[in-house]
């Protein structure tokens, strides 16, 4: 039976690799950077299960990591000085490309299909039998190490270019890579604290609530607003829901429940579209494409996002209020 | 009510504006929000650990990279755009359409993880942007570059986030029809998710114009920069 645990400890080993990798080149911020990484990733099932049992020294120290990770990165050590374009190296990627042609795009692309393929055989694995949403990574994982052998098998290189290689796109992300975890786990203190509550209350005690328009205007700016804020739109919906939407718009202007829920939701994602604070979808990809501007992605979506608002807003005036 | 936690929002605010490595601004901002909520700090240690061990899930994507790093260096994203550069049909704009059509799609199907930033973007989408807009400019600016990419990065985004709530069985739908029976309303998915349609189309008209505009002004560029060197012979 296969465990998503398998799949965070082969990260986890990836990390330790090109930890090592870093150290043998002398980066020592970025071994140290990936080398706590590694072991969180390594040690986190560990954590978890002393965590259940009570046992908070694990899960403390990795707090005290994570605030390492956080340090090392605001330090700015990490940077890694780019490699001055190599023309030799460029010319035979060049032959390479030509030699090999249209087989390259096939590795890339047993990454998707190969998820999916495996995502539809689920209910026929007899070793598969764990949620959904866990299978999913898991088909990924195994997705990803089929890829890996095709490309190594391909391009004829070592399993060493591939550590190589990978430390090359890691120290490329560097802490960008990070902050979709960091900002989950802000979202799970800010829920811890109360922070929702108290946005909700403030909104709720400033509109005017006998107007429906207002109570509307108030919803819609505030999942976008808290959205932007969170970075995610799952973490506004409950907050402004229970809110402004359950008692007001529904209980006291007898709002239509699926379009309001449905169409309250798309306008959060506006939100997503403009926020550093949704770093997997805007700051990740900038790092990942080599963007000058962090920001580049979301000046690239702000048009758009306003538009859809626009779009979502008129829908919730039309459809969704009686 | 304790108002003093929003202050973690605050420390978040300021960070962004002031410039500072993201990743210290939130741990900061936790730290600030929890000590300010009169957590004791052994417990906020705890809590942040045992979030971050619990989020990992974040991070799988970390696994392409090794082969979008081989095949990288054997010249993946050269043929990817010396591919667009042969083909006369493809343009920018119905490169970008065409890719915002499909990842739409298979959202729609609930296949969200075909495509994605690390899998297709960078390796594969990007290139080919580049090329279909060199096919414009052979000479392109590198903000022109960036400006590009960034839009690829935005269309791979708003065919994802604009396609999967139409999908009856995707977390956010479930999530609404969850909050919604936990209060005594009770709704069929379906109802809930034919709601998110006419966004999905028209996140889908929004996007292919804003592909159109970028093509459009790229052109305009070209034309000027050739009547300005006419001008100088």
């Amino acid at each position: 039976m296969l465990r998503i645990e398998y799949v965070y400890w082969l990260c986890g080993a990836l990390l330790a690799a090109c930890a090592l990798h870093d150290l043998r080149a002398h980066r020592f911020a970025a071994a140290v950077f990936w080398g706590i990484l590694a072991a969180i990733f390594l040690g986190g099932d560990a954590v978890a299960a002393a965590a259940a049992q009570g046992n908070a020294l694990p899960a403390q120290s990795v707090g005290i990591g994570v605030i390492a990770l956080a340090l090392v990165a605001g330090s700015g050590a990490l940077r890694r000085v780019p490699a001055a374009v190599d023309a030799a190296a460029s010319a035979q990627r060049r032959q390479s490309a030509a030699r090999l042609g249209h087989g390259l795009f096939a590795p890339a692309l047993v990454i998707p299909f190969g998820t999916l393929a495996l995502s539809l055989l689920q209910p026929y694995l007899p070793w598969a039998s764990m949620d959904r949403g866990q299978f999913t990574l898991i088909a990924l994982g195994l997705a990803c190490i089929a890829a890996t052998l095709a490309a190594l098998a391909l391009t004829r290189a070592r399993a060493r270019d591939a550590i190589a290689e990978t430390s090359r796109l890691l120290d490329a992300l560097s802490w960008a890579l990070l902050l979709p975890m960091l900002l989950a786990m802000l979202g799970a203190v800010f829920a811890a604290t109360g922070v929702g509550e108290a946005i909700a209350h403030i909104v709720a005690t400033a509109i005017p609530t006998q107007s429906p328009t207002a109570c509307l205007l108030a919803f819609a700016f505030g999942m976008v607003a808290f959205t932007v804020i969170m970075g995610n739109a799952f973490a506004a919906f409950p907050v402004m829901m229970a809110g402004i939407g359950l008692p007001l718009l529904i209980g006291r202007h007898h709002a239509h429940a699926a379009a309001l829920g449905a169409l309250g939701m798309l306008t959060g994602y506006c939100g997503t579209l403009l926020t550093p604070m949704a770093a997997n979808f805007n700051i990740v990809p900038a790092a990942l494409l080599e963007l000058r501007d962090p920001n580049g992605v979301i000046r690239a979506q702000w048009p758009t996002a306003l538009a859809l608002l626009a779009v979502n807003f008129g829908m919730l005036w039309f459809f969704a209020m009686p | 009510m304790n108002y003093w936690p929003l202050l973690g929002v605050a420390v978040v605010v300021f960070g962004f504006a002031m410039r500072a490595n993201p990743a210290l601004v939130v741990v900061i901002a936790g730290i600030a929000s929890g000590l300010l909520a009169g957590l004791p700090i052994a417990d906020l240690l705890a809590l942040i650990g045992n979030k971050f061990v619990a989020s990992r899930n974040l991070l799988v994507l970390l696994l392409t990279l090794p082969t979008i790093g081989l095949l990288e260096r054997a010249g993946l994203r050269e043929h990817a755009a010396a591919f667009i550069a042969r083909m006369r049909t493809f343009t920018l704009a119905r490169l970008l359409i065409a890719y915002l059509a499909i990842r739409q799609m298979f959202s729609m199907l609930g296949l969200t993880g075909i495509a994605g930033h690390p899998q297709t973007v960078r390796p594969l989408l990007a290139p080919m942007a580049e090329a279909a807009a060199e096919k414009i400019d052979p000479s392109l600016a590198a903000a022109d570059r960036d400006r590009v990419k960034a839009l690829c990065a935005a269309t791979d985004n708003i065919g994802l986030f604009f396609g999967e709530d139409v999908f009856i069985a995707f977390g956010a739908v479930l999530l609404i029809q969850g909050f919604y029976a936990q209060n005594g309303i009770n709704l069929d998915p379906r109802s809930i998710s034919l709601w998110a349609l006419p966004t999905a189309l028209a996140a889908f008209a929004i996007q292919s114009l804003r592909a159109l505009r970028l093509q459009r002004a790229l052109r305009k560029n070209t034309q000027s920069k050739k009547a300005d060197s006419h001008a100088a012979d």
